[in-house]
């Protein structure tokens, strides 16, 4: 718009073929106030800005074995910023048993909170969660797959031995190797989540 | 003709007697001191040998057949004061010869090899041939030529330049005399020039950028447009260049037109495409390029009056390697410890994610106007629009929205005043109003990195020019600047807090709170005071001495007040603190230079010590739901950086050229008493030229390059918890690479097989060797090695 009349400006000029100083300093002075009423026209913009659309404040992991429900949760409400998160665990897992686990992402800095689950379940090829335990006899298997039938992570089942206490990491990958050897190692990829629980089993 | 035969008698009785060798030709140049345009019908006249000659339409001018031995020359010009130059010949010599050009009386006849800014100024320049070879690439790899220039690089497509490891919103880079402002501050913020489009480059080191702006801490880039003479002619060029690196090239055509009545005008196009280059084991997948430039101007050029209108438009579409996107300090650690990028796929010319996105438009005029027995007043106004997207990888139907959108204004008015009708005494002084809006625009779905903001600067400067005698000058100048800047921004309370704000800048809470974020209207106004000093002393005919000194101050960038989030390419969180103020630079440069084709050198210590520097470490780990980030912040130092600059020509054979650079610097931060962290590190370079003018103006060269590594580094490594093999592990970000050493050759020749015309043959090498390195200044060093070799072809045809 302003490179146009710029231009439309310099045509005319041209046309007077003869050049004037006096005329090219007023030619100055009009494009100089030009320029100052256009933007100020524009400075009405306190838009504001953007919620961020990809953020994941909240990784909640749910074991269910019948009526035993164990919830671990681990929200960071404000993201990048100082605030630390927090880690909840409902209670204790149950020695010998095993459970269904589903893992959900939220973002709950919208209202209605945003799930992120269905998102990384659209785009599965892409995902895939890793699960790291430091628990003995602690075992925990994928149960789901992709669109192209690798391992994804969102369904698992979670199987504990005898009692003891450890931590429990869920990682989610972007852009992983697929197939790969089932570390979040040897994927690769770039993490969007990585979060530690310490849980005891009794 | 009775005067010729008795001018040949006493030829040949000088000949007979002395038997010297009388064989040697003196070309030469007569050009306008002020405009550089050439001098037609400049009379030239040797008084000792009574030989006289005119200089042509080019200004040139011709005398053949000279003895060795002394020459005592008279330029005269109508309208121009005669002064005679003595020097001794000794062997085929080419006198570029300014003349002070003035309404009715002329000033001052300069012999100059080299023309520079200002006569007192501390610079190294680069002529169109050298711009000519860096066709297909940027501003940045063209000035690493010069010594005391680096680059910061992201990839090898977006280079910085760095003068005396300074960089970033510490250089001033003016293209055809506008300032660039296309988010200078970032890192990873290439500049938006076309370098195709200019036709000289100089760097100035020294003081002598007060007329440009307050805070050229680092230095001055200025890229300048060709002058054209005032004569009937239609002329352009075209270069093509292929290279084996990329898959890809450029190509580059010019068209300008000129008139007797001083009217011209000149069209450029240039296009450029790279698909993945190659390192010399992998391909370095995503890190291809598009660019599409162009710039047009008119104008008229007189001795009294004159104007100029230009406009480019530059579009860079710049790949960043893919396997550089990273999750967090555990997929940093394992692409430090990995030999491999994570992706390194086969070649492609696409440009994926992440990829940054720019347009920038450049317009100005400018008009000039020289006033009888008074000086010269020149009005520029000029404007230019940045729009800025970087695309990342982003999950779902994110990925292609930008995650920054910043859309940059800036518009300014300067004029300029020339007093110059006193002799040995000239004034230079001006003003300059500027106005800037910046529109982090919406819809990224992601928190901007730097907030809108309105920002109001006025300036006002004055030089004097003084020649103590017709050997010595004094340059001194003053500056004045104020700077307003209007921000608007949402910070997250929790930050606010956090940072003390709430206490601190109360009067920038507007009261209202949206959810976990408050909105605030950040202002802070600066006034700035800057200075320079500039002494230049001639001897020995070739010999100079220079000493600048100036004072400098910067006023923060928008990214050191208000930057805040996750950056992904570097795994870590940057933030901006509102309590960074503005750092002051006392520099003092010298150069002692020798300018002789035989033997020519100079030798430029420099010291700069910056209080408040404003730099970027990394303070502490925070704990988000990715995993653990460093948290990098913005604080302020007492700095100092000091080096020399060493450059040599010498003739070592009849045909053969010897060229050499070296360059040393350290930088401390006083502080802490450790070093200063992304310092360039000790680099010589050689080369070696062979020309033969006589066989299609051939031309071979080899050089060699060597960058030793930075021993000298602060050490910045942290340690963190990796989950997945339950151990702490260490996180060396500090380590530097090894040292390098890289060979490259070129080649050139011309030939004439149109009616008119020529074209011009070149066959280039680089990297030679195909050396597998990583250079320290590449914030991708921990992810993947740089360029293998490349083989090129030039073919640049002038009609």
């Amino acid at each position: 718009m302003l490179t146009l009349k710029l231009k439309l400006i310099i045509k005319k000029y041209l046309k007077m073929k003869k050049l004037n100083t006096l005329k090219s300093v007023k030619l100055l002075a009009v494009l100089f106030v030009s320029t100052i009423v256009m933007t100020s026209c524009s400075d009405d913009h306190d838009h504001d800005h953007d919620h961020e659309g990809e953020l994941i404040t909240t990784v909640s992991y749910t074991l269910t074995n019948g009526n035993d429900v164990v919830t671990l949760t681990f929200q960071d409400t404000d993201g990048d910023g100082p605030n630390l998160p927090t880690t909840t665990i409902s209670g204790p897992l149950t020695a010998n048993t095993t459970y269904t686990g589903l893992v959900q992402l939220l973002n709950e800095t919208t209202s209605p909170a945003e799930n992120i689950t269905n998102e990384v379940q659209q785009e599965g090829d892409e995902h895939e969660f890793f699960y790291v335990s430091t628990v003995s006899g602690l075992t925990i298997t994928k149960t789901d797959t992709d669109g192209n039938g690798n391992p994804l992570g969102i369904s698992t089942s979670l199987s504990t031995g005898t009692a003891g206490s450890g931590s429990i990491t869920v990682i989610l990958k972007h852009e992983p190797t697929k197939p790969n050897n089932g570390t979040a190692a040897g994927a690769g990829g770039s993490t969007d989540v990585e979060v530690t629980f310490n849980v005891t089993v009794q | 003709m009775q005067k010729l035969l008795i001018f040949c008698a006493f030829l040949l009785c000088f000949y007979n007697t002395k038997a010297q060798n009388c064989t040697y030709s003196l070309k030469g140049k007569v050009t306008d001191f002020h405009d550089n345009t050439s001098i037609v019908s400049a009379s030239i006249h040797i008084v000792n040998l009574n030989k006289f000659a005119t200089s042509n339409f080019d200004g040139e001018f011709v005398f053949n057949n000279l003895c060795e031995g002394k020459l005592t020359i008279e330029i005269k010009h109508i309208a121009c004061e005669t002064k005679r130059i003595v020097f001794t010949l000794t062997k085929d010599t080419f006198k570029e010869i300014s003349l002070e050009h003035h309404l009715e009386e002329l000033k001052e006849v300069v012999v100059k090899t080299n023309t520079k800014t200002e006569v007192t100024s501390i610079e190294q320049s680069l002529k169109k041939e050298v711009i000519t070879n860096f066709t297909d690439k940027s501003l940045g790899d063209a000035l690493n030529t010069i010594s005391g220039v680096s680059s910061l690089n992201t990839g090898n497509t977006i280079v910085k330049p760095m003068i005396h490891g300074l960089h970033s919103s510490r250089l001033l880079i003016i293209n055809n005399n506008v300032r660039m402002f296309d988010q200078e501050w970032g890192d990873e913020h290439a500049p938006n020039i076309d370098i195709n489009a200019s036709d000289r480059i100089d760097v100035v080191k020294g003081a002598n950028s007060l007329k440009y702006g307050s805070d050229a801490i680092g230095g001055l880039i200025l890229i300048k447009p060709k002058k054209y003479s005032i004569k009937d002619s239609l002329f352009g060029s075209t270069i093509t260049s292929l290279n084996s690196n990329g898959f890809g090239g450029s190509i580059n055509s010019e068209i300008v037109k000129t008139y007797n009545s001083g009217w011209y005008s000149k069209l450029q196009a240039n296009y450029r495409k790279f698909g993945d280059f190659r390192a010399p084991d992998y391909y370095l997948t995503n890190s291809g390029l598009e660019n599409i430039n162009t710039s047009f101007r008119i104008g008229f050029n007189s001795y009294e009056k004159g104007f100029d209108a230009y406009y480019s438009y530059v579009n860079n579409k710049l790949a960043i390697l893919q396997s550089s996107h990273i999750g967090n300090v555990n997929d940093l650690v394992a692409a430090i410890n990995s030999q491999k990028p994570r992706i390194t796929d086969n070649f492609s010319y696409d440009i994926n994610y992440p990829r940054q996105s720019i347009v920038h438009h450049l317009g100005k005029v400018e008009a000039y106007k020289r006033f009888k027995n008074f000086g010269k007043l020149s009005v520029q106004y000029d404007f230019q629009l940045n729009r800025r997207k970087e695309f990342d990888s982003r999950r779902g139907d994110l990925s292609n929205i930008p995650v920054i959108d910043l859309r940059l204004f800036t518009t300014s008015i300067q004029p300029d005043l020339q007093i110059d009708y006193l002799e040995d005494f000239r004034i230079n002084t001006g003003l300059l109003v500027r106005y800037q809006q910046n529109d982090a625009v919406s819809g990224t779905g992601a928190s901007p990195l730097i907030p809108d903001y309105d920002k109001y600067e006025a300036g006002i400067y004055a030089i004097v020019n003084y020649d103590l005698n017709e050997s010595t000058e004094v340059n001194a100048g003053l500056r004045y600047d104020y700077s307003r800047i209007d921000a608007r921004k949402r910070y997250s309370l929790s930050d606010w807090n956090d940072k003390n704000y709430d206490v601190l800048f109360p009067e920038f809470e507007t009261g209202e709170i949206d959810g976990s974020r408050i909105v605030t209207r950040p202002t802070f106004t600066f006034n700035n005071i800057s200075a320079s000093l500039g002494i230049s002393k001639r001897f020995n005919t070739d010999y100079a001495f220079l000493f600048n000194y100036g004072l400098a101050q910067r006023v923060p960038n928008p990214s050191e007040l208000f930057s805040d989030g996750l950056h992904h390419s570097a795994a870590r969180i940057e933030t901006g603190l509102l309590t960074i103020g503005k750092e002051t630079a006392n520099k003092f440069v010298a150069s002692l230079e020798r300018t002789n084709e035989n033997f020519g050198f100079s030798i430029s210590p420099y010291y700069k010590n910056i209080n408040n520097f404003i730099q970027l470490i990394p303070t502490g780990i925070r704990t988000t739901i990715r995993g653990a980030f460093p948290v990098w912040e913005y604080n302020q130092v007492n700095a100092q950086i000091f080096g020399v600059d060493i450059d040599i020509n010498k003739k070592i054979a009849n045909q053969f050229d010897y060229i050499g650079s070296l360059s040393l610097l350290q930088g401390d931060n006083l502080t802490d008493d450790i070093a200063l962290i992304h310092m360039p590190s000790a680099n010589f370079s050689n080369r070696i030229v062979y020309k033969n003018n006589e066989f299609h103006e051939l031309k071979l060269s080899i050089h060699q390059r060597t960058v030793f590594q930075q021993n000298r580094f602060p050490d910045y490594n942290f340690t963190t918890y990796n989950p997945t093999t339950q151990q702490d592990v260490l996180v060396d970000i500090s380590s530097t690479p090894p040292s390098y050493t890289l060979f490259g050759f070129n080649s050139s020749a011309v030939f004439y097989p149109f009616k008119k015309g020529s074209l011009q043959l070149e066959f280039n090498v680089d990297n030679l060797f195909n050396v597998a390195y990583r250079e320290n200044l590449n914030r991708l060093r921990y992810f993947a090695d740089e360029l293998g070799r490349n083989v090129n072809l030039k073919i640049k045809i002038n009609y």
